[in-house]
């Protein structure tokens, strides 16, 4: 190796002995730097359709998994909410309300979108996206999938141990979690904590996997200032991930020790049923610190990869070159950054010293300034953009408005003297369900809608689409709305009923969100009725149906066969997002169209 | 394969070309180097929550902090000496490094046999190290009275801490010794020169192995010195 580059050498054409030695210069691209990825070649029925070693597949299997588990945990929720509007009724007892406020919140943020968003639409699109042929270790993803299946199963078989699942809520709280009088406090417990421990370590076997395809198996020509930001926000996404599950685990672990062997990491001395415990000299506020170290970066963890779909959806859909990107791409750097230096902002009524809180507000309004650039670039793209108001093009509008509704009201929480009187009311559970529950839904039906086509081959079908469309996007307001409002009334979440307290006078407005609740929920019949019909019987897509630049549409085959690209790897000579480039007859540039097949394009150098 | 591999810019230079140009950010480093690199990152972030929670326990328990030399010292001959046991058992595994880095060596030689032996030689220090540790456990829990909910010495946390962090620690060793053994008899069949392809995966297997093996075997030491400092020296 010499010490020293000659700088000149990327201007230079290529060597002779490269493939590419006929093309013009300005179409000069590095030579490969490495062999041909080896590929895994099923023989039977079992390692092609179950123990798949294909991404794209892997992909479809989690989301799958993902979403039936994520229905078990709407239909959770809308049982509370029908004992919240009809206490008469008494669909539930106290201890089932609180196991499934329990159930439904860790199954939609761990089980549900950060398995689908990483393990679905990363595994769907990485490689796709970045011209490979697959994640770099097929085994390894292909047991990621199995250990999350694993996980999900040790979740529900929860449910049937003695006491049930556990009603700690999601945060699982100790010393109460552990203590009796709470539901489940001991299997249930047990095996919501085995059931975390095995996903993070599923997800660390894939998402060691993403991370090395994004950064060591691209394309000739994809530089990563070339990736489409849907790559960007799952990288980013799974970095924070492989970094904050650690927290979790060893929170995990601690307090399943405490539960099983009567250790005191996160229990003090106290007394329980009129008995001294034997625990003593633990701290309870050690476990938040540990939890919420991983409970912050898992917000961004949901909401990064929506963030970076998002940016594509509009960029495609509007026909309009992405405002910003290089802006976008460090909104999504920095505000992974932040994310790790706020988590105490969970704990600003938890008897931290007050000065901390001084420190986390801080931090946590800073987070808005990347997030709030990213909210002007979507809508600046949009600007003078031709929009074509398809399915996927609505869900990403009512994601921005969504998102931005949910954004502001974090800021009202993110300041201790607001969030004190606030904290634990309703306006809390609005808040984080727009920011983290709806705004990433959204992004997932409009993906869906979006990419369907290049899973099946055929479109999902319009007319259901928008009818699906407006009845979630209104209903959620219709829902979340009147929960603000609540909040400021100081309606106190968590609340099995509200009885004869200050409190009642909101029962009417409880019914009224839970008739918005079961409609929406209902609705969402409609969306997988048009999944499955148009799987089978859908029209058939058009080989890159969107008139998208990105790579996952230049396949020879649509959709993509095992190894993606046929014979020929792609090569990449521009960004995603050459849509309307004036000097050429189409309104789009695919990312492996080389600059002399479109000479007389006025477009910058990516 | 390429050329322009041979005279990539070094330094800061080197940093920005590498991460701005196409197809991967770490030049010549291969996706299973690489990936157990970034496995260790998160490793080191486990590790780090389990050391930062002792520090955290020790300064809010109420109960007195027991005196590790007192707790770890070992009688020979009717002396008490402390630290004795820990201080082989350091020994050995910081050794096992040694043999380690030798078999890698050989390993970039394509030197079959030697590099199957140190693979061996490392793989029975480990295994040395968590004997050692399940006799040091035996005595703390039969003679000593130590458990993980209490001990005689004071706070509670204290064993607590140090069952469960030694015990996730020597796991990652036992699991290092398995592959280790695992690797020794890869490298002894020739499976490395031959790229007989692996029982699992189906994949050719290289000599690449056995840098990866040693990276996670330096990464388990180099943890074992702050488990070592921060219980046994503080």
């Amino acid at each position: 190796m010499s010490d020293e580059f000659d700088y000149k050498i990327e201007a230079k054409a290529a060597d002779a002995t490269t493939a590419d030695a006929s093309a013009p210069p300005i179409d000069y691209v590095p030579p490969a730097e490495r062999p041909e990825q080896e590929l895994y070649h099923s023989k039977s029925w079992w390692t092609t359709y179950v123990f798949s070693q294909d991404a794209k597949y892997i992909g479809v299997q989690y989301t799958c998994v993902a979403t039936a588990i994520a229905v078990v945990g709407l239909i959770l929720s809308l049982m509370m909410r029908t004992q919240l509007a009809f206490p008469g009724l008494n669909v539930l007892d106290p201890s089932t309300y609180y196991q499934f406020v329990t159930m439904h919140g860790m199954i939609m943020v761990v089980f549900f979108l950060t398995a689908l968003f990483l393990g679905g639409f990363g595994n769907l699109l990485i490689p796709l996206m970045c011209g490979a042929r697959d994640m770099v270790f097929p085994y390894v993803n292909m047991l990621s999938f199995w250990i999350f299946v694993l996980a999900i199963l040790l979740l529900v078989s929860s449910f049937f141990v003695p006491g049930g699942p556990t009603g700690a809520g999601w945060t699982l709280y100790p010393p109460q979690a552990i203590t009796v009088g709470t539901p489940g406090n001991l299997w249930g417990m047990v095996m919501m904590l085995a059931s975390l421990v095995f996903f993070v370590i599923g997800f660390t076997m894939g998402g060691l996997n993403y991370v090395i395809t994004v950064l060591q198996a691209r394309a000739r020509g994809m530089t990563l200032m070339r990736l489409p930001l849907s790559v960007w926000g799952i990288f980013v996404a799974t970095v924070l991930a492989l970094l904050a599950f650690p927290a979790l685990l060893v929170g995990g672990i601690m307090l399943l020790l405490d539960a099983v062997l009567g250790t005191s990491f996160f229990m003090p001395e106290m007394i329980s049923m009129g008995e001294k415990l034997s625990t003593e000299g633990g701290s309870p506020i050690l476990f938040q610190h540990l939890f919420w170290f991983f409970g912050h970066p898992e917000v961004y963890i949901v909401a990064l990869p929506a963030f970076g779909i998002v940016s594509d959806l509009i960029s495609v859909h509007a026909r309009r070159n992405l405002f910003g990107y290089r802006m976008m791409v460090w909104a999504i750097v920095a505000i992974a950054a932040l994310s790790f230096i706020v988590w105490a902002h969970h704990m600003y009524v938890a008897g931290m010293r007050p000065w901390f809180g001084y420190f986390f507000a801080t931090t946590t309004l800073i987070i808005a300034v990347p997030t709030a650039i990213k909210v002007y670039n979507w809508v600046l793209t949009l600007w003078r953009g031709n929009i074509r108001l398809t399915v996927p093009m609505l869900f990403t509008l009512a994601f921005i408005i969504t998102f931005l509704n949910g954004g502001i009201t974090g800021l009202f929480l993110g300041n201790v003297a607001i969030d004190v009187p606030l904290s634990d009311t309703y306006f809390v559970v609005a808040h984080f369900h727009m920011v983290m529950g709806i705004a990433p839904v959204l992004v997932v039906f409009g993906a869906v809608y979006h990419w369907f086509p290049l899973v099946t081959g055929r479109m999902l079908d319009e007319g259901l689409g928008k009818i699906h469309f407006w009845i979630t996007f209104v209903g959620t307001y219709m829902i979340y709305t009147p929960m603000y409002y609540q909040g400021f009334l100081g309606v106190p979440r968590r609340y099995f009923e509200m009885y004869e307290s200050s409190y009642a006078s909101t029962v009417g407005l409880n019914v009224f969100i839970t008739v918005a609740a079961l409609i929406v929920g209902l609705s969402q019949l409609i969306f997988f009725y048009n999944i499955i019909n148009s799987a089978r019987a859908g029209k058939k897509a058009k080989k890159n149906p969107w008139d998208a630049n990105s790579l996952e549409w230049q396949t020879p085959e649509m959709p993509p066969k095992h190894g993606n690209w046929g014979n020929e790897l792609p090569v990449v000579y521009r960004w995603p997002y050459d849509f309307g480039v004036p000097g050429i007859d189409k309104d789009y540039i695919p990312q492996n169209v080389s600059p002399s097949q479109v000479s007389g394009a006025k477009a910058d150098k990516t | 394969m390429a050329d322009t591999l041979d005279k990539l810019p070094k330094g800061i230079h080197g940093l920005t070309h590498d991460w701005s140009s196409d197809q991967t950010a770490f030049k010549k480093v291969p996706w299973g180097k690489a990936m157990m690199w970034i496995f260790l990152l998160s490793d080191t972030f486990i590790f780090s929550c389990f050391l930062i929670s002792l520090m955290t326990a020790r300064a809010s328990t109420t109960a007195e902090w027991p005196n590790a030399s007192e707790v770890f010292g070992l009688s020979v001959f009717g002396t008490s000496v402390p630290l004795l046991l820990i201080a082989i058992m350091t020994f050995v595994l910081i050794s096992s490094s040694g043999t380690m880095a030798i078999a890698v060596k050989y390993g970039y030689e394509k030197n079959r046999k030697l590099c199957a032996l140190f693979l061996l030689l490392t793989a029975i220090g480990g295994a040395t190290f968590v004997g050692m540790q399940a006799f040091e456990w035996t005595k703390l829990i039969v003679h000593e009275g130590i458990r993980p909910w209490a001990n005689p010495f004071g706070a509670a946390q204290f064993g607590s801490f140090f069952f469960m962090v030694t015990g996730f620690h020597g796991t990652h060793v036992s699991i290092g010794v398995i592959f280790l053994l695992i690797m020794a008899r890869k490298t002894w069949r020739g499976d490395f020169d031959t790229g007989q392809r692996g029982f699992f995966t189906s994949m050719k297997s290289n000599y690449e192995a056995i840098e990866i093996m040693g990276l996670y075997w330096h990464f388990v030491d180099l943890v074992w010195v702050f488990i070592f400092a921060f219980f046994y020296l503080w």
